[in-house]
């Protein structure tokens, strides 16, 4: 079917649903490398013309992946929900996103409607949105879930420690992990990406972490980020696993190129409920996505980025998961070139997430050959909390030792804090409080190593 | 411990626990805030890492003769950057300039994402490689610009190399601007996958691998490639021999 607009004098046309959603999207290099771009900003605008014409059943009578061939497709076609689409089923993309953004419709209408949403619906309205619209919408939305602390409620901000170590070295690990501590960071999780996908090793990583969270009764859960199948092996093991971790895309393909069906997902939810090690809630799972990551596996389908990365969340969504996040400026700037482009597709990102109803956080992040700094950072992290993203990551002073990016710091988290009035998790926060970190105002003490002394001994011996 | 009670003058609690890991840990605040001291110090890093990026290749600075000097098709840094596919193809008139020859082994040279680590760390790199593989036919060596790990795939072909060892610049870190890889492939040619490579990663003088440890892993991934027939993920038992995974 063919997608047409008329301006000014001049006809475009766009051969198929796929091509238009491509042509429509901002600018960003990914879909530059694809072939996928529209031609110029003119084209790109007569493609938003266009988009703002189609029906939403359009988008559920013609799936961008073949149903045959792709399990993704058939997870969003088969868990359809028609009666939670009726409020919308009569709506064009353009009429979607100008009730979107009415003062009748609230959080709890759209939680209602995300059953009845796709993927692509939502990367489709994403693309007549402005960046403010984007963030007025989004914070709309409440995506509420627990496991010993409880994410994503309204007003509040998470945040994930990570403390990685270029050789997973368990005191170089443990010190990074203190130093978050004392600034208040981590009721999201704490979360490591390991060096080495060694068992042993990340059993060694995970026992440090529970040892001190149980030594300090901490309302907190963690992580080791390697493979879902590495973990499930460390379960059986005995390992003390809070979260499973996978890396997840949004098409049959690209998740093969992760080493993940959806079928190894659902083995993994099940194993981690069956431990039930969730004091307050039950949402066990942790998935990373990002634009790019489809293409980069060959595995798009030209499709443009925007709407895979939609598509990896109605995985995401179907396995009820604790958190969910964006890595979206760790890709390289081959699929998101520049600052305004890595901010664009983070609050993209996020709007997607939160319209199907996925618990979503973000890494605001960059890598050193991408034209962006930390101020572009600081504009992301500060339109994300505004947009009421669940949670943020950070690493000590922005730099991850082990990764070679630079993600938020530490210190960011307390700004965000400060700026805009979000506290951490309610259970986190009473933590805090009966630690004696808190002052009387809410905000964090400067306290010195040894306010956690036992996290690591004296002469930097782990006590643990 | 709280505010009441600080730390002696003088006194800096976290001495000790910095030891532990090279992480930007302890850095002491001023209200919500990095102190000024050690935001400077981070955008000096970063500064020093972007320009590591932008640089550009001097054969002439590598004090190697008889190089040949070879292009891929993405024409400049910018172009390079975002079209990952143009630095995996050789620049059409480039091609003519590799003759076949009967070569067990091809070196290149390749900028990568840092020419600065090319620069600093491939000439010694290079003759620690050379010095371990005694009785192996060696193929002039190629310096190539905007080039990717795949184009070393080309060039090998058009060599007619049995195998291609591409010396490139990592993508820089904050910590170290000026890392080298060694990305091994038996049997060159267009389309091979990144699992039919073995990379040998983090060649620098901070911490790293010396150019001795390199050539010594090297010299053994290619004596056990020729024995298994090729390389990629069959010869990862070696811990050091397994792809990065970023």
């Amino acid at each position: 079917m063919t997608y047409r607009a008329a301006l000014d004098g001049t006809s475009y046309a766009f051969t198929d649903l796929k091509r238009l959603l491509a042509r429509a999207s901002p600018m960003r290099s990914g879909d530059q490398l694809a072939g996928l771009s529209a031609a110029d900003d003119v084209e790109r605008v007569a493609a938003r013309y266009a988009l703002a014409d189609v029906p939403l059943t359009d988008f559920l009578e013609n799936p961008l992946v073949p149903y045959e061939t792709d399990d993704v497709t058939r997870l969003i076609v088969d868990t359809h929900d028609r009666a939670a689409f009726t409020p919308v089923a009569h709506m064009t993309v353009g009429a979607f996103r100008d009730w979107l953004l009415g003062y009748d419709v609230g959080g709890p209408t759209i939680a209602a409607l995300a059953p009845g949403l796709t993927p692509e619906m939502v990367a489709a309205v994403s693309k007549l949105m402005r960046n403010q619209d984007l963030i007025t919408v989004a914070r709309k939305v409440e995506v509420k879930t627990a496991f010993r602390n409880t994410q994503g409620l309204r007003g509040r901000l998470g945040s994930r420690l990570q403390p990685n170590h270029p050789t997973d070295d368990v005191r170089g690990i443990a010190v990074s992990m203190l130093d978050g501590l004392l600034m208040g960071v981590g009721d999201a999780v704490i979360g490591v990406n390991p060096a080495s996908d060694s068992l042993p090793d990340i059993k060694v990583l995970l026992d440090m972490i529970d040892g001190v969270r149980e030594r300090y009764d901490m309302p907190i859960q963690s992580c080791v980020l390697t493979h879902v199948t590495n973990t499930i092996r460390l379960m059986e093991r005995g390992a003390p696993v809070d979260l499973i971790f996978q890396s997840i895309a949004g098409s049959q393909a690209a998740n093969t190129g992760f080493g993940v069906t959806l079928d190894i997902l659902r083995e993994a939810d099940d194993a981690a409920r069956s431990l039930a090690r969730g004091t307050v809630g039950d949402n066990a799972l942790y998935f990373e996505t990002g634009q790019g990551a489809a293409l980069s596996a060959n595995a798009h389908h030209g499709v443009d980025q925007q709407t895979m990365e939609a598509r990896a969340y109605a995985v995401a969504r179907a396995f009820r998961p604790l958190l969910v996040n964006t890595v979206v400026g760790f890709i390289g700037p081959e699929y998101l070139y520049d600052g305004k482009q890595v901010i664009r597709a983070g609050l993209e990102d996020h709007f997607c997430a939160k319209l199907l109803g996925v618990p979503m956080g973000c890494d605001v992040c960059y890598t050193n050959h991408t034209m962006a700094d930390q101020d572009d950072m600081d504009d992301l992290m500060m339109l994300l909390t505004v947009a009421g993203v669940n949670f943020l990551i950070a690493v000590p002073g922005s730099d991850d030792v082990m990764l070679g990016y630079q993600s938020l710091s530490y210190h960011d988290i307390l700004t965000l804090r400060s700026t805009f009035d979000r506290p951490p998790a309610p259970e986190f926060e009473a933590w805090l409080r009966r630690q004696d970190m808190l002052t009387a105002e809410g905000r964090m003490r400067v306290s010195a190593p040894q306010q956690l002394g036992r996290v690591i001994g004296p002469t930097g011996g782990l006590v643990a | 411990m709280n505010d009441q009670t600080p730390e002696p003058r003088g006194v800096d609690p976290w001495a000790d626990l910095r030891d532990l890991t090279i992480a930007r840990v302890g850095l002491g605040r001023c209200g919500d805030a990095i102190p000024a001291r050690d935001v400077l110090a981070f955008q000096l890093a970063h500064a020093q890492a972007r320009n590591a990026v932008g640089a550009t290749l001097d054969a002439a600075t590598l004090g190697l003769d008889d190089v040949i000097e070879v292009h891929s098709r993405a024409t400049d840094r910018a172009t390079f950057l975002q079209r990952p596919d143009l630095g995996r193809q050789l620049a059409e008139e480039d091609a003519s300039r590799l003759p076949p020859g009967a070569y067990d082994v091809v070196f290149v040279l390749a900028d990568g994402l840092s020419a600065t680590a090319v620069t600093r760390q491939a000439p010694g790199v290079l003759a620690a490689c050379l010095k371990a593989l005694p009785g192996w036919s060696v193929a002039p060596i190629i310096v190539a610009h905007q080039a990717r790990v795949a184009l070393g795939d080309e060039i090998g072909e058009r060599l007619a190399a049995r195998f291609v060892v591409m010396m490139i610049g990592e993508r820089p870190g904050l910590s170290v601007a000026d890392s080298l890889s060694l990305y091994v492939t038996a049997n060159p040619r267009p389309g091979r996958a990144d699992s039919e490579r073995n990379c040998i990663s983090n060649i620098h003088p901070r911490g790293g691998l010396s150019p001795e440890s390199a050539a010594e892993k090297l010299a053994w991934l290619l004596r056990e490639a020729l024995r298994i027939g090729g390389t990629g993920v069959n010869l990862k038992d070696d811990p050091s021999a397994a792809l990065p995974s970023a």
